[in-house]
């Protein structure tokens, strides 16, 4: 009686030009979603599919065993890491698409998502070269002609091991060691795209280099892994930022970033960041500054779980300097656990560092700061400024300043502030015939200040624009 | 004279600060395009009465009324008294850090006015010539709010604030302290320039001289949180020369007689 029908309406042709037109030539090898967790499988398996070469192979199963071995940090907000669930977590998604080089080329679902972070308008204000890393994979990456002209090598990692294997094998991991805490391990042992510069002697990088970030999947850690390297008398300045959607559990996201500044280099790494708030964000940034090299990290937190993030600058070469510039937004029910890191081991070396935090409602901001002077940095200056602005009486703000400074001949500023929106300011304001709310977003905007005025204009407008939105949610 | 419209009234209005009570039943009337004058020594409670309408949260009004021109203030937020016209020069106007001149002032304007394009480009139009009539530079524009201001500057940008603002009602509390006789005559143009003939100005102020440059209609004299004496200009010179202490409510009769 079963009468099997068999109509070819077109729909199984659907797909078929597929390979043609995306270029998988191996559906066999097409791998979708791997499985929860992550062990010597899963690490295997990541290398095969980016057909990495042994040393790396290997360099990610021994990291692998560290991350296995290493406790979690004893500091911080224990309670809240011990809630990260890594057997739950997707360890590596490759997207549908491959790398595209042309922007005609991403697919629309994915131009969708661009366009509501507004990156193309940031693509036509800079045109510089794009590396958008879309889930764990970078699809679209654009490079600027001129830019390839001068030498300069803008890529997303993978490429970047796969065409300058030399220059990765000699720089990668070399900033920050494998071991160095239990999440840069994991990183090490699965991470996969962010971005690999490398500008040569001389070359003075114009334009801002931008990489978006995005994590687009469930339970899915996003491991990039970044390396910089600033030839000697060369600059750059690389842009990164990041919004996430809202998932319904935790989320992953523990970057690497290395740079390098090689003698009379400049560096400048700006950071957007504002996750969803249910992302756990352990990221680790470290950066050696060499002979009157310096090093710029700007570096603007908000959303996510948990953030925790020291940006660090190793000054190794006489003359360094380095300077780091951060904000930290908390808001209800986030810690925003961030600093800075600076290690003076060479004479006539100097460090800024600049620390704002606003804690709302139940939110919670520490600053966590190291410095570190060692005896041969002789004729060194160091200046600490943190402020702290609390929002609500419950709002908290915690500060760890660590000094260790191991020479006499140095020079110190340290200043620290914890404040509050003053009521005399609110009536000052309201008095001229703002809401009290746009009074409160006027004195914040005053407050981060100097940090918005280092970013070009439309992150500024953008930065501003997040707060007010942060600012909303909480109204009412 | 034709009768003009009552602007600004207020009856016995009384003021307390953290239960103490610092004004105690003051009335005025001022008509559109007047003039007044608060006059009175420290402690007289004049600067209390100026925060309190302007709708500062610790000055709480306990009874009496205020009208704006028919509205009720005392119904409003200090956000709402300023868009219905009130404006409050301040004593001590307060720095926000990191905020710039232009920024602060044009989320003012936009707040008051609304804020389209064109309302836009007619602001910075504005801003420059109100700047030449307070001889303010043009780098005032991008520095922070009241953020290392001199005394003289602050009490300027507080009159730029009226001239941009354009308020029917404008409360000036000593405006004129602190500042040297330049910078008294500069601000004083200012003040004339910005409050047009429907307008009402209400000084305060401890001191006659500002009141050589800006002409009031009316006196009055404020001791122990009352009026004890209005009268016409003159009073202010009498004042001057004679001090407070033959108005003090003991010698009240002698004064009505």
């Amino acid at each position: 009686m079963a009468e099997v029908i068999n109509r070819d309406n077109g729909l199984n042709d659907i797909g078929n030009d597929y390979a043609a037109k995306y270029g998988f030539h191996d559906p066999e090898e097409y791998f979708h979603k791997g499985a929860r967790g992550v062990n010597h499988e899963v690490v295997e398996m990541i290398s095969r599919m980016k057909n990495e070469p042994d040393w790396m192979r290997e360099f990610r199963h021994k990291a692998l065993d560290t991350f296995l071995a290493k406790p979690m940090p004893n500091w911080g907000d224990t309670e809240l890491m011990a809630s990260i669930d890594f057997d739950n977590i997707y360890y590596y998604i490759k997207p549908i698409e491959a790398q595209k080089k042309s922007w005609d080329d991403v697919p629309d679902n994915i131009k969708n998502t661009f366009d509501r972070l507004g990156i193309p308008e940031a693509e036509r204000k800079f045109l510089a070269g794009v590396s958008a890393q879309y889930e764990s994979e970078v699809v679209y990456h654009s490079l600027k002609e001129d830019l390839q002209k001068q030498g300069i090598v803008f890529l997303d990692m993978d490429s970047g091991l796969r065409e300058y294997p030399e220059i990765v094998k000699k720089y990668f991991s070399t900033v920050i060691p494998v071991a160095d805490n239990k999440f840069a391990a994991l990183n090490s042992a699965v991470w996969s795209g962010g971005s690999f510069i490398y500008v040569p002697p001389g070359v003075d990088v114009k334009i801002p280099l931008q990489a978006y970030f995005r994590i687009n999947a469930e339970n899915m850690g996003q491991f990039e892994r970044t390396l910089i390297i600033a030839d000697k008398g060369s600059r750059v300045h690389y842009i990164e930022g990041c919004t996430a959607p809202v998932y319904s559990t935790d989320s992953l996201h523990s970057a690497v970033v290395e740079l390098i500044a090689l003698e009379d280099a400049y560096i400048r790494y700006t950071t957007i960041q504002n996750w969803s708030r249910n992302i756990f964000n352990l990221v680790t940034k470290r950066a050696v500054a060499h002979r009157n090299s310096t090093v710029e990290w700007v570096d603007g937190n908000l959303g996510s779980k948990l953030t925790m993030k020291y940006p660090c600058i190793n000054l190794v070469g006489e003359g360094a300097k380095g300077e780091i510039l951060s904000i930290a937004f908390a808001g209800d029910d986030q810690h925003q656990d961030a600093g800075a890191k600076v290690i003076h081991s060479a004479p006539n070396t100097s460090s800024r560092i600049t620390s704002k935090s606003i804690s709302k409602g139940a939110g919670r901001a520490s600053y966590r700061g190291l410095v570190k002077v060692y005896p041969t940095a002789v004729k060194s200056k160091v200046s600490v400024e943190c402020d702290a602005l609390l929002l609500d009486p419950e709002s908290r703000s915690d500060t760890y300043p660590t000094m260790e400074i191991d020479s006499d001949d140095v020079r110190i500023e340290h200043e620290a502030r914890v404040s509050k929106v003053a009521e005399e300011q609110l009536f000052y304001l309201t008095s001229r015939g703002l809401t009290e709310d746009e009074a409160r977003l006027l004195i914040i905007n005053g407050f981060i200040e100097p940090f918005t005025k280092e970013l070009p204009m439309e992150y500024a407008v953008e930065l501003n624009r997040l707060i007010e939105l942060e600012m909303e949610g909480s109204v009412g | 004279m034709a009768d003009k419209k009552i602007l600004f009234s207020i009856r016995d209005i009384h003021v307390s600060v953290e239960g103490k009570e610092v004004v105690k039943g003051v009335s005025l009337d001022m008509q559109g395009g007047e003039k007044h004058a608060i006059m009175g020594p420290n402690g007289s409670g004049k600067s209390s009465l100026a925060n309190a309408l302007a709708g500062h949260p610790n000055y709480t009004i306990t009874s009496g009324e205020a009208f704006l021109d028919g509205k009720n203030l005392l119904e409003m937020d200090a956000t709402a008294r300023s868009l219905a016209g009130l404006f409050l020069a301040f004593q001590y106007p307060l720095a926000i850090p990191g905020v710039t001149v232009a920024n602060f002032l044009r989320t003012a304007m936009k707040a008051k006015f609304g804020g389209d394009e064109e309302k836009l480009r007619s602001f910075r139009k504005e801003l420059k010539s109100r700047f030449e009539l307070l001889e303010i530079d043009n780098s005032f524009a991008t520095r922070y709010v009241n953020d290392g201001f001199s005394g003289g500057e602050k009490k300027r940008l507080e009159i730029l604030q009226m001239a941009m603002l354009k308020p029917k009602v404008a409360i000036l509390d000593e405006t004129d302290s602190g500042l040297d006789i330049d910078a008294l005559r500069i601000v004083s143009n200012g003040i004339n320039a910005s409050a047009t003939s429907e307008d009402s100005v209400l000084l305060v102020t401890h001191y006659q001289r500002i009141l050589n440059y800006v002409k009031p209609d009316k006196v009055h004299v404020m001791m122990d949180g009352k009026i004890v004496h209005s009268g016409g200009p003159d009073l202010a010179r009498q004042l001057e020369d004679q001090g407070y202490d033959w108005m003090k409510p003991d010698n009240a009769e002698k004064v009505e007689a």
